[in-house]
């Protein structure tokens, strides 16, 4: 395996009039990791779908090994050695890995006929070198997600790739799983390949990276060694100081509010997905769920707000039974609601900011009497939320799917807090959302805790659940692992996020 | 090349037994699936930095399917007017292909191109000037044209009030047809059988006519929110039974004039028909009907609490439902109204225009409505005004075909062909040369390197 110097210089990507790139120069040396960080936006993405041949640049050039390419497509970039994982994974669910991995570039024998067998060993000896353990025959549907990117991950390395594309790899692994991926990529580097990490996390891209390129608004930044401060990366990348740590007073919890004892509940398909969870949760106190995702903290969620059918078991708040209320009640007990996916169920996207700033509330006064809706009403009430939680926005009438994921995010938060709460849950709080915003995310969070709300978040960035946590549960199946204090080491909840209980038992079947 | 000692690790890699394994449902990764899509399309940057839609990390905005419709019914009202424009030069050269004096100039087209070209502009100006003289003013009648407009008009505008405002709540009303008939049969039987003082006796019509369409549209509604039908094939099944109903009930005495054995109805009592209201023509209190209620549609979508929640289901289904709206509620009443807007349509055929009650009552007014909501762009104003313009077609197309012999069939291909260009935006912003939404553009070119992509690109 050859080692392959990539360089882009001077590059450009415009789409119409806006930069999405500009000016970039990047030199990955062979046999390093050279980590991409950069907020969401930034234009990482673009700047590998340029490499990768699914862009073509403005300006610019990109040179393998010292000589001028000219990539039409992705076949291109892979026949000059590069690859690329994507974030969401491009594998075919009802294939076995041998199939997947051939897809593309099939293998053939006289007559057009396919020869598996050839992949097969292929990815049985990557998987040797690397100690990948997987399985050529096994199908990509019935594999873990960690074990699906390394599928992902041969694929690139069956086709010759010398430089690898990681996008956001870490996004969708559990903390065990990112270690287990960051050793890979130090194995992978050790076999020769380059890697281009691309990540936002910063604790990962110390870890990793041999160099650390920050890009912000389509711009290189600087280079910085993996020795640098996280803090310093961090205003690197957000282009201002930014305190990396929440300074949040000790909880005070008073008295106990919010009950959920034995609640289950069951699937189309028969199996529970929240299976037989109690906790509770005091008022002034933040309980954090943590878990990976796809655990049941959705079906958790929406069985409390009462969307799920289904449902067995008790949610009480304030004494009052709210299982089996309909949706509207349950806001109208006092329950302030931020679901976790914004575009999908928190926001109404072609609705104008002012609209969704009062999406739960348009029926009720001042905004309405009778079934007449005071516009005018709703417009002040947008100005004011703008202003207290710094939206930015062109105007109140623009349309919230055009505002930046930070400025969505605040606009639901905006909203599920402008009325008196008994109890405020969050899903999600972050996700997607640009360094800056996120701090002011979570000074929100806390002042509502402090006001004496009780507060359940649900989060799968370990990150945040430490942060913000007075209290941490763990999902695991559908099935709470444990509940343990705040300061609990990462390791401990790592393990409980993979099933493992706080005192060593397995939940696992 | 073995790297085992080089490799920084700490421990022994877990080998992957160990690792939890994550049951992926089926809708999560559609939902990754769909992610990937707006992922693709939003790194590639197409939007500035600090307003790139979340959507990259957190999932989708969702509802592909959902969308396209959305770009059609509710599009640019731009795109709306150079259709028309566009569909009535095609419609003009189809009309000038049959004129005999462009044919003999064709003929010698290359000796003088000029005699051709005027040709070819006489027949197209020629027959609509004559479809503008029937259907606003010519010099005899004054503006007697345009009040025949208006007339044939209202049907068309309450039935697209129907169209668009279930559009509005994300459904595909194609059972205008099937509400018209119902309620202007429930009209029509309540005009001639009960005998009544004025006033109360066209109150009453209109009351049963409005409840029998806004019932027709109801059933639409509660098979979609309690059995998750499709809407759009239940439409098209009630219009068939609505329409074979009106043919049985038709050869039934009850319906039937006395001693008559044709499928006609008795004509229906003086003081059940809409009173005329500019003596001399047809237009009717029918009209004014039909202002109201594209005001009273527009006031309901935008500023009372019922509407929110309709536009709210047509925009996100998801959010409105985590929001506390009564999602199979709103499907049932939007329905249920737009039912009863239709049947409005319906009261105005067979109390204001036709008096009569036949097979063809409806003609093909439910049909009509829908290119009248998309031409309208789903809001009741251009509704009101696509109607009118569709009204125009209808009546001016007699005095076209008097006048220059040109067959009322012209009218139909336009209409098509306003429908064809509406459903096609790309294909008008590329012949007026319209800079593209930079949005759209990208997007589709990324997702197809995507697929390309995903397929191993590697050809």
């Amino acid at each position: 395996m050859g080692v392959v110097k990539l360089e882009l210089k001077g590059i450009s990507k415009a789409f119409g009039t806006f930069y999405a790139n500009q000016d970039i120069d990047l030199v990955v040396e062979p046999g390093q990791i050279h980590c991409l960080l950069g907020e969401n936006g930034a234009g990482k993405s673009t700047l590998m779908n340029v490499l990768y041949g699914l862009y073509e640049p403005t300006a610019g050039q990109i040179l393998v090994d010292d000589k001028l390419v000219n990539f039409r497509g992705p076949g291109d970039a892979m026949a000059a050695g590069i690859g690329m994982v994507h974030q969401h994974f491009m594998l075919v669910p009802v294939f076995t890995v041998a199939e997947n991995v051939a897809l593309g570039a099939e293998p053939t024998s006289f007559g057009g006929v396919l020869s598996i067998d050839e992949t097969r060993k292929k990815i049985r000896d990557i998987s040797q070198k690397y100690g990948f353990h997987v399985d050529p025959d096994a199908l990509v549907e019935d594999l873990p997600v960690g074990v699906q990117q390394r599928v992902e991950i041969i694929k690139a390395l069956v086709r010759e790739a010398k430089v690898l594309i990681l996008d956001e790899p870490t996004a969708v692994l559990t903390p065990q799983e990112t270690d287990e991926l960051l050793d890979i990529m130090r194995q992978l580097k050790a076999g020769g390949t380059s890697i281009v990490f691309i990540s936002h996390k910063l604790r990962e891209v110390k870890a990793v990276s041999d160099v650390i390129t920050v890009i912000r608004r389509g711009r290189v930044v600087g280079d910085a060694p993996p020795t640098a401060l996280a803090s310093e990366l961090a205003s690197m990348m957000v282009g201002r100081p930014v305190s990396l740590t929440l300074d949040k007073a000790t909880a005070q919890p008073k008295e106990t509010t919010f009950v959920v004892k034995d609640l289950t509940v069951r699937a189309p398909n028969g199996t529970n997905v929240v299976d037989g969870i109690s906790f509770d949760i005091a008022q002034g106190e933040i309980l954090a769920v943590a878990g990976v995702q796809g655990n049941g903290q959705t079906e958790l969620t929406e069985a409390i707000l009462g969307i799920q059918p289904h449902v067995t078991g008790s949610v009480t708040l304030d004494g009052k039974q709210l299982l089996g209320l309909p949706v509207k009640d349950v806001l109208r007990s006092g329950v302030g609601f931020v679901p976790e996916d914004r575009t999908v169920d928190g926001l109404v996207g072609p609705f104008s900011v002012a609209e969704n700033l009062v999406l739960d509330l348009y029926d009720q006064a001042p905004f309405t009497s009778g079934i007449s809706m005071k516009p005018s009403k709703v417009a002040e009430n947008a100005e004011a939320k703008i202003q207290e939680f710094d939206i930015r926005t062109p105007s109140a009438g623009a349309a919230a799917g055009t505002l930046s994921g930070g400025n969505q995010q605040k606009v639901v938060m905006a909203r599920e807090l402008s009325r008196p709460l008994r109890l405020f849950i969050a899903s999600q709080p972050t996700r997607g959302v640009d360094v800056g915003s996120i701090e002011f995310l979570h000074k929100r969070i806390v002042a509502e805790r402090d006001v004496g709300t009780p507060v359940m978040i649900i989060s799968t960035e370990l990150d945040e659940v430490i942060e913000l946590a007075d209290r941490i549960a763990v999902l695991y199946k559908g099935k709470l692992v444990g509940i343990v204090p705040a300061g609990t080491p990462r390791d401990t909840l790592g393990l409980m996020m993979a099933g493992v209980g706080p005192e060593g038992g397995s939940h696992d079947e | 090349m073995t790297s085992k000692d080089q490799t920084p690790s700490k421990d022994q890699t877990p080998s992957n037994d160990q690792t939890p394994s994550k049951n992926q449902t089926p809708e999560e990764s559609a939902a990754e699936v769909r992610a990937a899509d707006v992922a693709l399309d939003t790194a590639g940057g197409t939007l500035e930095p600090s307003i790139v839609p979340v959507s990259s990390q957190s999932g989708d905005t969702g509802h592909h399917e959902g969308s396209t419709m959305r770009r059609i019914v509710m599009g640019n009202g731009f795109v709306s007017v150079l259709a028309v424009i566009v569909a009535l030069f095609l419609g003009g050269l189809l009309i000038a292909s049959t004129d005999k004096t462009v044919a003999e100039t064709a003929g010698y087209f290359f000796a003088r191109p000029t005699d051709f070209l005027l040709a070819l502009w006489n027949a197209m100006t020629k027959s609509y000037v004559a479809l503008f003289q029937g259907s606003v003013f010519n010099p005899r009648q004054g503006l007697m044209p345009l009040l025949e407009t208006m007339t044939v008009a209202t049907p068309l505008i309450c039935a697209g009030l129907g169209v668009a405002l279930a559009f509005r709540a994300g459904l595909f009303n194609i059972g205008a047809q099937g509400q018209i008939i119902i309620s202007a049969t429930l009209a029509a039987y309540v005009g001639f059988t009960w005998h009544l003082p004025f006033g109360l006796h066209l109150l009453l019509v209109i009351i049963m006519g409005v409840l029998g369409g806004a019932a027709w549209g109801a059933i639409v509604g509660v098979l979609k929110a309690r059995t998750g039908a499709h809407e759009v094939i239940v439409t098209i099944m009630l219009n068939y039974v609505a329409l074979f109903l009106l043919d049985f009930l038709l050869n039934t005495a009850a319906f039937r004039r006395p001693g008559d054995n044709s499928p006609i109805s008795p004509r229906l009592d003086e003081t059940a028909a809409y009173p005329v209201i500019i003596p001399g023509s047809r237009l009717h209190l029918g009209f004014l009907v039909a202002v109201l209620l594209t005001y009273g549609v527009w006031w309901m979508l935008n500023r009372s609490t019922i509407g929110f929640e309709f536009r709210a289901v047509g925009a996100n289904p998801v959010a409105a439902r985590t929001a506390g709206v009564k999602v199979p509620r709103a499907t049932i009443l939007v329905m249920a109204f737009a039912g009863a807007l239709a049947a409005f349509g319906g009261v105005a055929q067979v109390a204001g225009t036709e008096k009569v009650l036949t097979g063809g009552i409806a003609a093909q007014i439910g049909f009509d409505a829908i290119t009248v909501a998309l031409l309208g762009r789903s809001t009741p104003w251009g509704t009101f005004f696509a109607g009118l313009l569709f009204g125009a077609f209808r009546a001016g197309a007699v005095q076209m075909q008097i006048q220059t012999g040109t067959p009322i069939d012209i009218v139909l291909v336009v209409q098509s062909l306003i429908v064809l260009f509406i459903a096609a935006p790309p294909l008008i912003r590329s012949i007026f040369r319209l800079e593209p939404k930079k949005k759209n553009k990208t997007p589709k070119a990324a997702r197809k390197a995507a697929l390309a992509n995903a397929a191993g690109g590697a050809k």
